[in-house]
């Protein structure tokens, strides 16, 4: 399945990797809002890396879930964060019994089976991180290996793919040119309200009308980003306040709990959001 | 017990009797039947208030003696403080005024304990307002109960209903009423023109309000239930009368989905001489046709301009982005629109702005711009939707909103896009609140090659600093034998193993590990441009800074540099030379250059607003560092104990905020006060001007070491 290119002389033999555990079995509930599915299958087809952008909470997450039960490819996720090295995502040497003995990291492994590698919050990442996945993410394919010395390419299964959430205002999660230009772009966006009341729904088992009101009251906090919030609530957050209410907790105390202390900690812009939820249930 | 004798003297003294002819017999008198207790309280605050006006205090100490039996101590020094802030805000007669009607004073303080004060509710409002949709609107207080469709204009304090909950529902119902005006379209009809040629405008003017209020609260029962729900309730408190029965089915018509402000107005026109107009609700607002209209007409052509603007830019980047590619296409036009209107919420037109008849993805600032010109026009007219063309408008008209800062100064007591901060008047151990006026303003750059004449003239100096600061450089590096890491360290696991075939312990650091820099200083220099830097002075603080910034520059560190000067709490001025995210470039270089002596030396603001600036950098250690040459100082009575007293508070306020102030000074009487402002261990003093771009430097190493 995949070809090894010994350099230097060096030549480690991999180990047989089985990525059972993570390959997606039951189809994950995903609503297409437009044709982000047929994009994701081209680039797959054609071994092109895929970048999802979008605010938090919006279902990129549960797009990649869905795309891998589609392929059938395993799916393994790498949640990225400041501390996270290079060799977390390739692998590295550890001491068993007075040898050294070398274990694949995350990303080597999804090369290794053909699976999908996602990458998710990847301007976590320190800057030096991001460049290991640049030769994965070009017409080369291949992922260099500088403790064996080896390079491993990628077979065409294997699939990369990245996410990011466009609306930090720091400049230093920014993601570097060299970066995003080597991805296809897919751009994910809060659903439209007929839309995500459906999905709502359909996560929570809550009643259609009060799905409505509750996205009606997303809306509401969506108008206050950049005028005390930083984000709106997301998706995600409606099917956490609509499992609450479905489960028996009034609206207001639910949009209390679940999205607006989700939101924020400063009391007024808290005081504002709950004074606007109770405006709508 | 204070003997009479002793009361009187010294209030002779506080109330300087000997000028005047004020007569402290009868306030004497007063105080000495209070208990001992009570009598030195009283003589305490009598000097507080003295201190800020010295009839203000003979008045205070007159009338003192009847609000201490009215009022809690807590309640009598509140009123005092009313009365200081009142003589600050507008003088001695209103002042005077507090003080007199002590009653009123009484009743307001009460009115407060169960009402609800605007301002204090400003943000929560503001961010439930700005949470509804449409424009951004802003809230503000008046007398009057109406907007302009860009401001909500709200009463200062509501006290109708008993609980101050109760009363801040009212201004968020009284909120949404005001909303619902200009996002359903209460001023999308030609009511004006119906007015002016009708025989009895008042007539129908005060039936449309009835009219259209009965349609926007149908509104609001669609879709804000809740809300709906509450509004009902307060009516019932506020025992408000129901709707007359012969409003019933009008109330019924208007309540229809698809009724818009325009069929009101027209079954307005034909209502029937019997009907009267109610009595409009105590959250219903009035229609101010004149100041709605003076808004709108404003607005429409900004907004048309800045729309046609946005549109060109837009295009623009659109075409450098394809990479010129349809180039060939510059026939006008080619931007079109889609309006998509919900059927069961006829009000929500959603537009999407085409180009080559395909939707573009759309900035936010376009979103809002195209959600204000469809509540004024219902639409986005096609005229719209041609890019400007080059020149064709003025850019003045865009910048309406922000004032310039020349115009502000016409007429001085301007305080508009000003910073106000407060300042701490030690005789009256209270703040004055919003008592400066600062603004921040750019150094005018002077490109005379002082920077590379500085380089020259220290250049050992230059080289050593360098040096120096390059051994301070905490760079990523590799860590052997550690417990934990990224990789195997070798060397030390080839010893591990032959000690552990010796017999010998075998060590767990055998792992090689990168170190991060953990470096993460924001440093902020607040530099003296007062008019006694003038001279020598000015140029050593110029040249420390040159030396300064290339020691930095190797260092890595973030820093900024901002110049302050003032003349008087109206005119405080910080001079921006280098923010946090700039670069050290040429410009910065003739920036410091450009570093000139103004003015006088009030340090309280600038520290308060340097506070701020440094606050917003995300750093985990936070500088503060002042090049100044002598004390706080400043024409307006700055001086002294006054400006040493906020000073020191300012600089408690900025460590409060985490913030390491530090102060270099070439003043030798520094000694006498600095330990005091800044702490024994937070200043240095340089005795020789000549020294100070040497020491600067040598300063900052020790300290951030």
């Amino acid at each position: 399945m995949f070809q090894q290119r010994p350099i230097g002389g060096v030549f480690v033999q991999p180990k047989s990797v089985n990525l059972n555990e993570y390959r997606v079995v039951d189809e994950p509930f995903y609503q297409a809002s437009g044709d982000e599915v047929g994009v994701f299958d081209s680039c797959y087809r054609n071994g092109l890396p895929v970048l999802l952008k979008g605010p938090t909470g919006c279902g990129k997450t549960r797009f990649m879930e869905y795309m891998a039960w589609r392929l059938g490819r395993p799916l393994v996720t790498v949640s990225c964060h400041d501390d996270l090295t290079a060799s977390d995502l390739v692998g590295r040497y550890l001491i068993k019994g007075g040898e050294t003995t070398w274990i694949d990291g995350p990303l080597t492994q999804a090369v290794r089976s053909g699976g999908i590698c996602y990458l998710d919050e990847i301007v976590e990442a320190r800057k030096d991180t991001m460049v290991v996945i640049h030769p994965l993410a070009d017409d080369r394919r291949v992922l260099p290996i500088e403790k064996l010395g080896t390079l491993i390419e990628a077979p065409p299964e294997f699939c990369l793919a990245i996410s990011y959430n466009p609306g930090y205002q720091s400049v230093l999660k920014d993601l570097k040119q060299s970066t995003r230009q080597r991805f296809v772009a897919l751009e994910f966006d809060y659903p439209k309200p007929d839309l995500e009341a459906a999905i709502v729904a359909r996560e929570s088992g809550l009643d259609r009308t009060t799905t409505e009101l509750l996205v009606r009251f997303a809306g509401m906090t969506r108008n206050l980003k950049g005028s005390g919030l930083e984000e709106g609530a997301s998706t995600r957050l409606l099917v956490h306040a609509a499992k609450l209410i479905a489960a028996g907790v009034t609206p207001v105390s639910a949009c209390r709990s679940a999205i607006a202390q989700a939101l924020t900690d400063d009391h007024e812009m808290l005081t504002a959001v709950n004074e606007l939820s109770s405006s709508i249930f | 017990m204070p003997t009479i004798a002793q009361i009187e003297a010294w209030l002779d003294q506080i109330l300087e009797v000997e000028f005047s002819f004020r007569n402290t017999a009868e306030a004497v008198r007063q105080i000495s039947r209070l208990a001992e207790q009570d009598q030195h309280y009283v003589i305490s605050w009598v000097r507080r208030v003295a201190s800020t006006n010295v009839e203000l205090g003979y008045q205070y100490a007159l009338h003192v003696h009847h609000a201490l039996v009215l009022m809690e101590r807590e309640s009598v020094e509140a009123w005092a403080l009313h009365a200081m802030d009142t003589y600050d805000r507008s003088g001695l007669r209103p002042a005077l005024q507090v003080i007199w009607e002590v009653d009123d004073f009484i009743r307001i303080n009460r009115e407060r304990a169960i009402g609800c004060v605007l301002q204090e509710h400003e943000r929560v409002l503001t961010g439930f307002l700005r949470g509804l949709s449409g424009r951004k609107l802003k809230i503000q207080s008046a007398e009057q109960i109406y907007t302009d469709t860009e401001t909500l204009f709200l009463p200062p304090l509501l006290a109708i209903l008993p609980s101050p909950e109760q009363n801040f529902l009212l201004y968020k119902v009284m909120i949404t009423a005001l909303w619902a005006q200009t996002r359903f379209g209460t001023f999308r009809t030609n009511l004006g023109e119906t007015l002016a040629t009708h025989p009895n405008p008042q007539r129908i003017l005060a039936l449309f309000q009835c009219m259209e209020n009965l349609r926007l609260e149908a509104i609001i029962a669609r879709e804000l239930p809740g809300l709906y729900r509450q509004l009902d309730e307060l009516r019932s408190a506020l025992g408000e009368p129901p709707l007359p029965e012969i409003w019933e089915p009008f109330r019924q018509r208007v309540s229809q989905r698809d009724c818009s402000a325009r069929d009101v107005l027209m079954q307005v026109c034909v209502m029937p001489e019997s009907v009267q107009p109610y009595n409009a609700f105590a959250y219903q607002g009035v229609l101010l046709l004149d100041q709605v209209d003076a808004r709108i007409t404003a607005r429409l052509e900004r907004e048309k301009a800045l729309f046609r603007i946005k549109l060109k830019m837009l295009e623009e980047e659109l075409r450098e982005q394809s990479g010129n590619q349809s180039e060939k296409r510059t026939d006008g036009s080619r931007f079109g629109k889609r309006e998509i209107r919900p059927e069961e919420r006829p009000e929500e037109l959603q537009v999407e702005i085409l180009l080559h008849d395909k939707p573009l993805p759309l900035p936010d600032d376009i979103k809002e711009l195209i959600t204000s010109i469809t509540l004024d026009l219902g639409e986005i007219p096609d005229d719209y939707l041609q890019p400007a063309g080059p020149g064709e408008y003025d850019p003045a008209l865009l910048q309406q909103d922000n004032a310039l800062d020349q115009d502000v100064w016409q007429g001085s007591y301007h305080e508009e896009g000003a910073f106000l901060y407060q300042e701490w008047d030690f005789r009256r151990q209270h703040y004055r609140k919003d008592w400066c006026a600062a603004r921040e303003k750019s150094v005018e750059p002077v490109y005379d090659g002082f920077a590379e004449q500085t380089l020259e003239k220290y250049s050992g100096l230059v080289k050593q600093l360098r040096r120096t600061f390059e051994a301070m450089r905490d760079e990523n590096r590799l860590l052997k034998r550690q417990t934990q890491g990224d990789s195997v360290d070798l060397d030390a696991l080839v010893e591990a193993l032959a000690d552990a075939r010796d017999g010998r312990e075998m060590t767990d650091q055998l792992f090689a590990r990168q170190h991060r820099s953990e470096r993460n200083i924001a440093v902020l220099f607040m530099v003296d441009m007062s008019g006694s830097t003038k001279g020598w002075i000015n140029t050593a603080e110029k040249e420390s800074l040159v030396l300064l910034c290339e020691a930095l520059e190797t260092l890595g560190d973030r820093y900024a540099i901002y110049g302050f000067s003032s003349i008087s709490r109206k005119r405080c001025e910080l001079y921006h030379v280098k923010h946090f995210c700039e670069h050290y470039d040429n410009e910065v270089r003739a920036r410091i250059s450009g570093i000139r002596p103004h003015d006088y030396t009030r340090m309280g603001f600038a520290i308060r607003h340097l506070s701020g600036v440094l606050t917003e950098v995300d750093a985990r250690t936070r500088v503060l560092i002042t090049l100044s040459d002598g004390k706080p100082d400043d024409y307006d009575g700055y001086r002294g104990e006054y400006g040493i007293e906020d000073t020191r508070r300012a600089l408690i306020e900025a460590r409060r905020r985490g913030i390491h102030p530090y102060c270099i000074t070439i003043d030798e009487q520094a000694r006498d006060y600095l330990p005091q402002l800044y702490g024994p261990a937070a200043y240095t003093l340089v005795d020789e001007v000549a020294a100070l771009p040497l020491k600067v430097s040598d300063i900052y190493r020790r300290l951030t070491t």
